[in-house]
């Protein structure tokens, strides 16, 4: 049995429990809105899901970095780099770079649209699975930006004028714009959801 | 559940509605829209920036990296090489490159592609920047309307952009010296060409060289140009002293061609590109005056040859006017004889007569030439050149006395006939004499003297003996004779008076006959009537 079965639901920032309803009310306590649930949460985290995956492609595709010395200017993108780590005798950085610009991100949307189309076409998945799928992709959301600190980091550091100039490439803007929309369709997706649907499609 | 489970559950407060909010939920959908434009534009502009992909063979992949090596020209990129594979046959390697949409124009079929990397050539060090940034594929656009996609890369950079202005020409060399690919050319000594490619002939003999020459100076390269190697130091000692030539300290180093019209008349016609020219050794060489056609002439010497090698002059009264080319050994059937064979180059336009016919152009005016110079007794000699070495050279010169020879017109090449060296004249007067020596019967001579000496000896013996004595006795005889013969002679001897009185004797008998005489002559009837006395 669910809160919105019994006719309750709580305040998202302070916890209340207040009566059922349908429109935004305030909360009694701490004067937050309160919705049953998060308005249009599947629809929202769909468009930026697509989003993310869309720009997943530049992100991969578009130089990520652009290196620019005395007379070399060399531009890699994150296969590229990885490939160069793991033939120059670092297969763990390559692996990490890996794990994090390429396997995580593909991973958050991977699960994001599997919970977006159990919600959305009510699959029968265990529901405590999708939780745990769900705190998953909120605890590695915030890791996945590494690749783009790197970056960040970089541009920052090595900038000797007219000697070696590093700078962000294309691919790191889409990159960061992957990692960002991830974390917002995480956001947007109510996963409370999860908790009506197999009750909405069975009842 | 909390609220089931509490009996008396706080009724919440009455809840503040909130306003809706004026917001679309499908508004949303603005952002994947948004970004599925920014990726389509991505993929337009990335269709747009693609030029077409071609193929460059080259000999090896030393420098090129797949994803990593660019194609550059004039130092911008126009493309990128994207794969690197080998050739099926293995020989070569196969590089894939995509050109970018503004160097379309490159696809076409007299494009040529190298790989820049830092060599050492004739013209100088180049591609020293390539050890740093890596190499690159370097290109010189073609202007064929005819598209291609693939290309056999050159293993050495072209010296000479397509679109640099100029002529290309051709020069002979009997070898390459030490030109190379880039030698400079010179003209009074001002840079103002390359040496762009050599090749041998297929035959082996010569070598064809491919010199361009830059635009303004192309005017100077005529019919009458000549070419030499400018290679290396011109150091020579005559009579005017020291002489050192030499057209750069490059070209000292790197060789070099240099050219220049003896005539020195610029207005002569310009010479149509891909002219061939002769390479001489030398700039002396090169403005001498050609040599024209090399007319072989075959010369059968019945002597030795012995001291004379190939290469050795061929002389006319002091000018060299050709060399020895070959020497062989023929068997002569009829005679059953091996005459030694010479075959001699001579050049005829070396030798300037004055007043001369027009040269002789067909081998039919040449043929009577020689044949009238034949009459009039040209002929062939092998004389000593050198009397320590014993070198021979060939020496061509009339020789009136020399017995008619008829030439066989058939020949090709004609043969010369020959005379028999000085040398070898003197030669055989001695062998004729000592043949004749030979045929004296020296040992019955001496047989003979031997047996007349021993008959003499025995005669002197024998005169010793018995003739000596003999003539003693003769002699003492003939001494008393004279002896008294002496005495009978001598004044006082009664010979000698009784002579003196018998002649006294006559001459008075003489006188009286004489008055005899004198008297009958006057009177001559005294013979009748007597003498009369005198009145
Ligand atoms: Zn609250």
């Amino acid at each position: 049995m669910s809160a919105a079965e019994a006719g309750l639901m709580a305040c998202g920032h302070c916890g209340q429990i207040m009566e059922h309803r349908d429109g935004p009310i305030a909360c009694p306590r701490c004067g937050g809105s309160v919705r049953p649930r998060k308005p249009a949460s599947l629809s929202r985290t769909w468009a930026l899901l697509l989003t993310a995956i869309i720009l997943y492609v530049p992100a991969n595709l578009l130089p990520i970095m652009e290196t620019s010395s005395l007379l070399v200017t060399s531009r890699d993108t994150i296969i590229g780099g990885v490939v160069y780590f793991w033939h120059s005798g670092s297969p763990g950085l390559a692996a990490l770079i890996f794990s994090v610009s390429i396997l995580v991100p593909v991973l958050k949307m991977c699960i994001l649209a599997i919970l977006a189309l159990t919600v959305q076409f009510g699959w029968p998945l265990d529901r405590r699975q999708c939780i745990t799928l769900f705190h998953v992709i909120e605890f590695v959301g915030r890791w996945s930006m590494l690749d783009v600190f790197v970056v960040a980091l970089m541009v920052g550091l090595v900038r000797f004028k007219g000697l070696a100039v590093i700078e962000a490439g294309p691919g790191a803007i889409a990159f960061g714009l992957v990692v960002a929309l991830t974390m917002l369709a995480t956001h947007s997706f109510d996963p409370r959801l999860i908790w009506d649907s197999p009750r909405r499609a069975l009842g | 559940m909390p609220s089931a489970d509490s009996p008396s559950p706080q009724r919440p407060a009455e809840p503040r509605i909130l306003p809706p909010r004026r917001w679309l939920p499908s508004a949303i959908w603005i952002i994947p829209a948004l970004a599925a434009l920014f990726a389509l534009s991505l993929v337009i502009h990335a269709l747009n920036q693609r030029g077409p992909a071609i193929t460059v063979y080259f000999a090896s992949a030393q420098g090129i990296e797949a994803g990593k090596t660019k194609v550059k020209f004039k130092d911008v990129e126009i493309g990128d090489v994207t794969e690197l594979h080998l050739a099926p046959d293995r020989t070569r390697v196969q590089v894939r490159i995509e050109l970018k949409k503004e160097a379309e124009g490159f696809a076409v079929e007299d494009s040529r592609f190298w790989v820049v990397r830092p060599r050492m050539a004739g013209s100088g060090v180049s591609g020293l920047e390539t050890l740093l940034s890596g190499s690159y594929i370097g290109v010189d656009g073609g202007h064929s309307d005819k598209k291609s996609t693939e290309f056999t890369g050159l293993e050495v950079p072209p010296v000479i952009a397509s679109d640099m202005p100029g002529r290309r020409f051709v020069l002979v060399a009997r070898d390459i010296g030490s030109l190379d690919v880039g030698s400079p050319v010179f003209f009074r000594r001002i840079p103002v060409g390359h040496i762009e490619s050599y090749a041998l002939q297929p035959d082996g003999h010569s070598l064809f060289l491919s010199a361009f020459v830059k635009a303004p100076y192309d005017r100077f390269v005529t019919d009458g140009t000549r070419f030499w190697h400018a290679s290396g130091v011109d150091l020579r000692l005559d009579a005017g002293g020291l002489k050192l030539n030499t057209q750069s300290l490059a070209a000292m180093l790197l060789g070099g061609v240099a050219f220049e019209s003896p005539d020195g008349n610029i207005e002569a016609p310009e010479a149509a590109p891909a002219t061939r020219f002769a390479l001489a050794a030398d700039h002396d060489s090169a403005l001498k005056a050609p040599d024209g056609e090399a007319y072989p002439l075959v010369l059968r010497f019945h002597q030795t040859v012995r001291g004379l090698t190939i290469g050795a002059p061929v002389d006319f009264r002091g000018a060299e006017l050709g060399q020895v080319r070959a020497i062989t050994m023929a068997y002569d059937r009829e005679t059953a004889d091996f005459t030694p064979v010479v075959t001699v180059d001579v050049y005829p336009d070396r030798l300037d007569v004055v007043g001369a016919d027009p040269k002789p152009l067909t081998d039919e005016q040449r043929q009577r030439r020689l044949v009238e110079l034949v009459r009039r007794g040209l002929r062939a000699q092998l004389r000593t050149g050198n009397l320590v070495t014993g070198q021979l050279y060939v020496a061509l010169d009339f020789f009136p006395n020399a017995p008619p020879v008829k030439l066989n017109p058939a020949a090709e090449p004609p043969e010369l006939p020959t005379v028999p060296g000085d040398f070898e004249e003197l030669y055989k007067q001695v062998q004729a004499i000592l043949r004749k020596l030979d045929k004296v019967p020296l040992d019955a001579i001496g047989q003979n003297l031997h047996a007349t000496m021993k008959h003499l000896d025995a005669m002197t013996a024998r005169t010793d003996k018995e003739v000596l004595p003999e003539l003693r006795d003769s002699l003492k005889e003939m001494r008393a004779s004279m002896e008294s013969l002496t005495a009978a002679m001598a004044g006082d001897a009664p010979l000698q008076q009784d002579t003196r009185q018998a002649l006294k004797g006559l001459t008075e008998a003489t006188r009286s006959l004489k008055r005899l005489t004198d008297s009958l002559d006057r009177q001559p009837e005294s013979l009748l009537q007597g003498r009369k006395e005198q009145q």
